[in-house]
């Protein structure tokens, strides 16, 4: 069985379609396509905050929506870590609470990410008690990440993680990512328009175009096909 | 009647504390109702949403008297609320304190509402997704996420209500009556004002026309207080 089922389509009120269609079982997925292919919507499906109007998604053993069985799981249910583009910490908490929000509301037995390993690979001790806005962009996304992984996810979900940071800061926040996935070795969804993270991170890739799928395949062949500076990249006849 | 602090009556302070103390109950009564509303207005788009609001916002635009006749039609012991109440709980609405509370909540609902509303609007509902997504239920993710980003507008609203509760007095004329024992402080004020006859009464009036202006200005400065409270999180 595969990892990561996803066969969905999705109509916008503005009435842009999107359908994807794929399975992956690789560790990290890069999820990759210019801005406003329908990629973050497809995070908010996978991740239950939006409901397509039909299709099915599994991960591993678990179906988490299933229109033609009446199958819909609501978030909280899905074990999924989203990383928002825009980190969305919860502003009247500490880093602290905002990285064991989801911690708490796992079951004791679950919690397999400690608070400790989480702070000392992310490097936040420093700001455990400070407010979000009193953070830097690099630590508002190091904090967005550590609480994502301290939900005990089995699938994480990041959305361009590195989109709102300067270069400088680009390198070191992909090193933490790096070594996130692999210390904890959670399947990850990457979403990117960046060939050069596609290469560094993931094992394959899922190039998303005018909201559909337009390629799937390991790294080198999708980005051989397609240009490189985030055009659409064709399907193969 | 003997002279007491700061030249009002006793009955005079006891009708300032019952006016503080009818408000307040009308914000225990109507605060979880405004909650839900203010909730739903902000985040849900439904049928009869249009109609929902309008109705919220009537007492705001109809004659005081004219909600206290209502109310009192409805909630009188022959009416169909009322008749309810009084076979099912043995409870009395009309011409008993529950009267001014009913009839100051109704009055101040409005306002109380469209502060909420514009709290919940305020926030960035992707947050509330957020804590959803980490495993939070949805009323989980409404009191740790949703309610405390919201409170200072919900603060406001609340004072705001409370304020405009001291002052009701059309709709608590009708439906509470004008108990010679038990007046409110508008009550209180419109007695004094009829029968303002022999040295001092016109002293009395003023007096409790400054103890409603005090009332009035501590409330609105809290209000906007809070307000802006709100204003410098969310910019921060």
């Amino acid at each position: 069985m595969s990892l990561l089922e996803c066969r969905c389509r999705l109509r916008y009120p503005s009435g842009f379609p999107l359908e994807a269609d794929f399975v992956t079982d690789a560790a990290v997925t890069s999820l990759f396509g210019p801005s406003g292919s329908g990629k973050t919507s497809l995070l908010s499906v996978i991740a239950g905050l939006r409901r397509p109007q039909e299709g099915r998604i599994r991960l591993r053993d678990r179906v988490l929506f299933d229109s033609a069985a009446g199958r819909n799981l609501p978030p909280e249910q899905r074990r999924i870590g989203y990383v928002f583009q825009d980190h969305l910490l919860f502003p009247h908490l500490s880093v602290r609470r905002n990285l064991l929000y989801g911690w708490q509301r796992r079951p004791a037995g679950a919690r397999v990410v400690p608070l400790e390993r989480v702070v000392q690979v992310l490097e936040l001790a420093e700001v455990l008690d400070r407010l979000p806005h009193t953070l830097s962009g690099g630590q508002r996304q190091r904090v967005a990440l550590g609480r994502a992984l301290l939900s005990g996810p089995e699938l994480l979900l990041l959305d361009e993680p590195l989109a709102s940071l300067d270069e400088a800061l680009k390198h070191r926040v992909l090193d933490y990512v790096e070594q996130i996935l692999k210390e904890w070795e959670i399947p990850t969804l990457y979403v990117t328009h960046d060939p050069l993270e596609v290469r560094r991170l993931a094992q394959w890739v899922i190039a998303v175009a005018h909201g559909k799928v337009q390629a799937v395949g390991n790294p080198e062949d999708v980005l051989r096909k397609g240009a490189t500076d985030g055009t659409p990249i064709r399907p193969k006849n | 009647m003997a002279e007491s602090f700061l030249g009002l009556t006793a009955q005079d302070w006891q009708a300032v504390a019952r006016s503080v103390e009818v408000s307040a109950g009308a914000i225990v009564l109507s605060l979880p109702l405004g909650l839900g509303l203010g909730w739903l207005m902000a985040r849900k788009n439904f049928a009869g949403k249009t109609l929902l609001e309008t109705a919220i916002n009537l007492p705001l635009v109809l004659p005081p008297v004219v909600t206290g006749y209502l109310l009192l039609v409805w909630f009188g012991k022959k009416g169909w609320i009322g008749s309810w109440l009084f076979r099912w709980f043995g409870l009395e609405i009309a011409f008993t304190w529950r009267a001014a509370v009913v009839a100051v909540a109704v009055l101040g609902f409005p306002l109380l509402v469209r502060a909420i509303r514009l709290a919940f609007q305020g926030i960035d509902p992707r947050l509330y997704q957020a804590a959803r997504s980490l495993g939070a239920g949805p009323l989980d993710a409404f009191l740790t996420v949703s309610l405390p980003l919201a409170r200072n507008g919900v603060i406001a609203g609340v004072v705001l209500a409370f304020a405009r509760g001291l002052g009701e007095f059309g709709a608590t004329l009708i439906f509470y009556g004008n108990p010679e024992q038990a007046p409110t402080l508008p009550l209180q004020f419109f007695n004094t004002w009829e029968n303002q006859t022999g040295p001092g009464g016109e002293d009395r009036l003023w007096r409790l026309v400054l103890v409603s202006l005090v009332l009035a200005c501590a409330a609105l400065a809290g209000s906007e207080y809070l307000e802006r409270q709100g204003q410098r999180r969310e910019s921060a």
